[in-house]
This record gives C-alpha cells, sequence and structure tokens, in this order.
C-alpha cells in the first residue's frame, strides 16, 4: 500500500549531511511507490531544497524561521508538527543523529505513534514494512513492525545506501508557515571539539584507540591516520577511562555503536563490551602487540606488533597510495 | 528538590547473547542497573546532597528489579517505585513504558527528573524524551553536566562529541550520558540501610491504567544474532611488507580504500 512519507532532512555547517540522503532512500522504501517529502527547518536552508529533491524527495517543505537557526526540540518539534498538519503523512523519517534522536521521540509521543529506532535495514514482508535494527548494542538483531497507526523510525548512517543523485529531478519546493514560540531550552553556546568535522557516527572510517595508545599524545598518530584517509578517530573505554582522551570519542556498549566501511582498532584488545560497539563495521583491521586479544577474533586482516611503528607506516603508505590513485 | 530517576535493569555488559526460539535468553544471565541510568541514580543523589530534597528510583518491569532498585537504595537513593507490570504487559514497547511511567509521575510534582540516555538493550532512547512530552515538561538529553540555580539550570550536553551549553528552568527532564560522573558503589552500610528503606510496588491498576491504553504501537516478529565473521587473516613477514600487504588489501580485495 502506497504511503505519503515525510523525511526530515538534517543541516550542519550549512550542507544536508548523507544521512540526509539515507533516509530519503529509506523513505523511498516506506512510501511503496508513493509519495516522499523532504522537511528542511531552519533559519536560511531552503537553497538545499533541490539537492533532497535529487536524491529522490518528490517534495520539500522548508519551515523558516530565526527561532529555528539552532536545533531546539522545542521549536523543530513545532515545526515539524506544522508540516504533519498540512501533509497529513503516513510515515515520517529521521536519521538516528543526535538531532533525530532528540526530536523523534517527542514527535512520536505527540502523535501517540509508534517509532522505530535505530533501523539499518527496512524491507517489505507480507505487505508490512519492516525494520531490522541492532539490540543489545549489535550483540544481536530484531525485526520490527510499527503494528496500527503513523510509522515513524529514524535510520542508523551509513547503513542505507542512498539513491543515485539525479541533477534532472525537480519539484514542488514550498514554504509552511507558523509560529515558533515557547522555547524552553535556549542555547548559549556551542563548543565545538570535532575539529576535523568528520562525525564518528558517519564515518566512513575509524581509526580508534586503545589502552595500548599509553596517552593523550599518542592518539597524535591515529589522528594522522584518520586524517589520510578522510576519517574519524575513536576509542575504547579503556583509552577513555584513562584519559587519553574525551568520552565522546568512546565506542562500545557504553558508547557509541559504529558501522563504518573501514575500522582500524589501534592497541585495543577487545573486550566484549568494545566489540559490541565496532563488530558490525564492513572490514576490521586490528593492529596489536598481543597475538592472542580478542580483537583479532573479529579482524578481517590483523598485523601483530606496535601500533607507534605500523600506523605511520599505515599513514605513509596510504598517502603513497592517494598520490597512485588521483 | 523533588527528583525522581528511571530505572531499567538490564543484561550485564559482559553477557554473551544467545537467542532460542526467537528470544533472547535470559537464563543464567547476570542483570545490572541499566549503565547510564547508574549516571542518573549518581547525579540525582549528588544533587539531592547539595540542595536537599528527595531521589525516588522507579521502574517499570517485574519483580526482578527489586535487585536492581535495593541497589540504587543502597548508593543513596531514599525511596523506590517498582511498577510491576508481569501480570498486564505482554508485549510492551517504548510508548508502552513511556505512558506507565508518565501516569506514575503526573501528580508527584517532580521538580528534576533524571534518566539514562539509552537502555543497553533495547537501544532505542525514546523513553526519557516520551515522558517528558506526555508531562508537558521540557527535557535535555544526553547531559554530562547539570549545575542548579534556584530554578534556572545551566546544563552542558553532548552532540556527537561537540558540547551545547544550554539553559532552562525546573521542572525538568534530563537524560544522562557517560562522563556526568563517576557512580559510587553502593557502601556496606549503605547495603544494610538499604534493606529498610521503603519499595514500594505497583500495578497498572494502582495507575487506573487498562491495559488497552498501554497497548504497544510496535510488534517484534524476529530475534537473530548478527552472521558470526569469519576468522580473519593475521598477516606475516617483514612490518614493512605486512604494512604494504595490508593496503593493498584493502585496496583491491576488501574496497574500502
Amino acid at each position: 500500500m502506497s504511503k505519503k512519507v515525510l523525511v526530515l532532512g538534517e543541516v550542519r555547517d550549512g550542507a544536508l549531511r548523507n544521512v540526509s540522503f539515507e533516509a530519503i532512500a529509506a523513505g523511498k522504501k516506506v512510501a511503496e511507490g508513493g509519495e516522499v517529502i523532504g522537511v528542511l527547518i531552519g533559519e536560511s536552508i531552503s537553497g538545499l531544497a533541490d539537492q533532497m529533491i535529487h536524491y529522490g524527495a518528490d517534495r520539500v517543505a522548508v519551515v523558516e524561521n530565526e527561532k529555528l537557526a539552532q536545533y531546539t526540540s522545542d521549536g523543530y518539534s513545532q515545526a515539524l508538527l506544522a508540516v504533519v498538519d498540512r501533509e497529513n503523512p503516513e510515515a515520517i523519517i529521521f536519521g538516528h543523529t543526535a538531532l533525530g534522536k532528540d526530536l523523534s521521540p517527542k514527535i512520536a509521543s505527540r502523535l501517540q505513534a509508534g517509532l522505530i529506532s535505530d533501523a539499518t535495514a527496512i524491507e517489505e514482508d507480507g505487505g508490512d514494512i519492516v525494520f531490522t535494527r541492532p539490540i543489545y548494542s549489535g550483540k544481536a538483531f530484531e525485526k520490527k513492525k510499527v503494528s496500527a497507526g503513523l510509522v515513524l523510525a529514524s535510520v542508523r548512517p551509513n547503513n542505507i545506501a542512498p539513491l543515485e543523485k539525479d541533477d534532472s529531478r525537480s519539484g514542488d519546493v514550498y514554504p509552511v508557515n507558523t509560529d515558533i514560540k515557547d522555547i524552553r531550552t535556549i542555547i548559549q553556546e556551542v563548543v565545538r571539539k570535532t575539529a576535523e568535522g568528520v562525525d564518528l557516527s558517519e564515518a566512513k572510517v575509524i581509526v580508534a584507540g586503545g589502552r595500548g595508545v599509553k596517552s593523550e599524545e599518542g592518539f597524535k598518530p591515529l589522528q594522522e591516520l584518520a586524517d589520510v584517509l578522510g576519517g574519524a578517530v575513536g576509542a575504547s573505554r579503556g583509552a577513555c577511562d584513562a584519559d587519553y582522551c574525551d568520552y565522546s570519542l568512546q565506542i562500545g556498549q557504553t558508547g557509541k555503536v559504529v558501522t563504518p566501511d573501514l575500522y582500524i582498532a589501534c592497541g585495543i584488545s577487545g573486550a566484549i563490551q568494545h566489540l559490541a560497539g565496532m563488530s558490525n563495521s564492513k572490514v576490521i583491521v586490528a593492529i596489536n602487540k598481543d597475538p592472542e586479544a580478542s580483537i583479532f577474533s573479529v579482524a578481517d586482516y590483523g598485523i601483530v606488533g606496535d601500533l607507534f611503528e605500523v600506523v605511520p607506516m599505515l599513514t605513509e603508505e596510504f598517502k603513497k597510495l592517494k598520490v597512485a590513485t588521483s | 528538590m523533588n527528583i525522581y530517576v528511571l530505572l531499567k535493569r538490564t543484561f550485564d555488559t559482559e553477557e554473551k547473547i544467545s537467542v532460542a526460539n526467537g528470544q533472547i535468553q535470559e537464563d543464567g544471565a547476570e542483570f545490572i542497573i541499566n549503565p547510564y541510568d547508574e549516571y542518573a541514580v549518581e547525579e540525582a543523589i549528588q544533587i539531592r546532597d547539595d540542595k536537599g530534597g528527595e531521589v525516588t528510583v522507579v521502574s517499570v518491569g517485574n519483580e526482578e528489579a527489586e535487585k536492581q532498585l535495593r541497589t540504587a537504595l543502597a548508593m543513596g537513593a531514599d525511596k523506590a517505585v517498582l511498577i510491576n507490570t508481569e501480570d498486564d504487559v505482554e508485549n510492551g514497547d517504548q510508548y508502552t513504558t513511556a505512558k506507565i511511567l508518565a501516569e506514575f509521575l503526573k501528580d508527584k510534582e517532580a521538580d528534576l527528573i533524571i534518566a539514562g540516555n539509552v537502555a543497553i538493550d533495547g537501544g532505542s532512547g525514546q523513553v526519557g524524551p516520551r515522558v517528558a512530552d506526555l508531562l508537558g515538561m521540557p527535557y535535555v538529553t544526553t547531559i554530562t553536566e547539570i549545575k542548579i540555580e534556584g530554578e534556572s539550570v545551566h546544563i552542558v550536553r553532548d552532540v556527537e562529541g561537540d558540547s551545547e551549553k544550554i539553559e532552562t528552568k525546573l521542572p525538568l527532564l534530563v537524560t544522562a550520558q557517560q562522563g556526568l560522573n563517576d557512580p559510587r558503589y553502593p557502601s556496606l552500610p549503605g547495603i544494610m540501610k538499604a534493606k529498610k528503606k521503603p519499595l514500594d510496588e505497583l500495578e497498572l491498576d494502582d495507575l487506573d491504567l487498562d491495559e488497552d491504553e498501554v497497548e504497544a504501537k510496535t510488534e517484534t516478529i524476529a530475534v537473530f544474532l548478527p552472521p558470526k565473521k569469519e576468522a580473519g587473516r593475521i598477516l606475516e613477514g617483514e612490518l614493512s611488507d605486512q604494512v604494504q600487504e595490508l593496503v593493498n588489501l584493502l585496496h583491491s580485495e576488501a574496497k574500502v580504500i
């Protein structure tokens, strides 16, 4: 049964995040031939609407307001609900990002709807839209559907491939005007710690360090490798607990669960809690001095050796490869 | 300060997960307070010690969650409430849990409600914001710092590695992120005291809720384990050759670079 689906686009540093294009692809699946309507919320963001259409949206609703310059759950929920009012959709898709995680439960609550969070795959099965999602931080998976009413879902970055971009697609871009009032949480300041702008949850490549990195300083070669690969740096709990890095980098059962194309584990022994957070990465490389380290049991490729020797050599090799292939 | 903490009993993070008959097997597994809820309990205790008042820990589940509630009492919470849904709710979801909690909380005049930002089993992170919405309260998720001055609340929240500084007011619901504090271990005197602290048990009836009103909006069709990874290749030879081989493999075989 074809459905009308809203897909919330997410803007970061003036550009749409990749997860928004993945969410459009998810929306297309859920729509089963129905209409996919992109939603953009912000201050001056209408210029990005065409891009949503190029990636598969049929139309785009734009809610612009100076009070929406920064994300707040109060502001964004009013804006999105205004679009819901106007369009009466049968499904809404979010990215499972900080914003999506914060906003989607509120929208679900408002609409008294079921919400399937953190979906990694979507399929049609006997007339139902069925979502696959990790549970126990990826130690297991479940298949879930919304039994009645509106279908709300958030999709995990890096798991659902975006549709191919088609610049020839066109569609209606229209404003939705609504009063934004009573914002109860005021953002005073945003402190950017992720200097390179590659977010862990969306990174295609992650270079992660464990206790073997030995110090804050020890993360430097990992960062250099990540930079060459356009990736992000992550860490095990051990490294965070030892104060080598910020907790925001932690990957594992507590911390972030990531599924990059390439995960390079450096000096990480591979405690079960850490494996839960990364073992569904597409390709895993382990570098560890201890040949018995359990990280090797999930690694596709392993090098037994000192990370402080191996990592800089890897960085050099990737640089060479880059030159050779560019 | 009238503080409520939302707490869930979960599998110990050390546990391996096994599935039989389409369900996660719980036999013999160790259970703990969901680690993010543990930060919530700790923060609530610290705020109470600073500002006065009372900390009540609430859990929706079955009677086995009493153990985790007692642990929270031993850490220093004042009261615990178990909303036992064993007889009434067969397949609840986040809608179910949030509805029950909100119904319980609606007349409690909570100044502050603290929850974990996500449970490590279900992993949806929905219940906190849903409860706040049902109570008409503002909420801030994934907080790493909270300071309360009168009615004003200053919060630092983690946003994918960046931090946001937020000003808001009580009453409020927040969800705890790692880094908020270091949860204490219950002390022996704490454990002794906890035995005498009140742990009330309620059922849906006590909240004037029907099973229909909390019926789940979603349905689990299947539970399964991820495909087993085949053992990978440990490279051999001179380190520099290994590194070169690895780069070639990633480029031509795995095609990720």
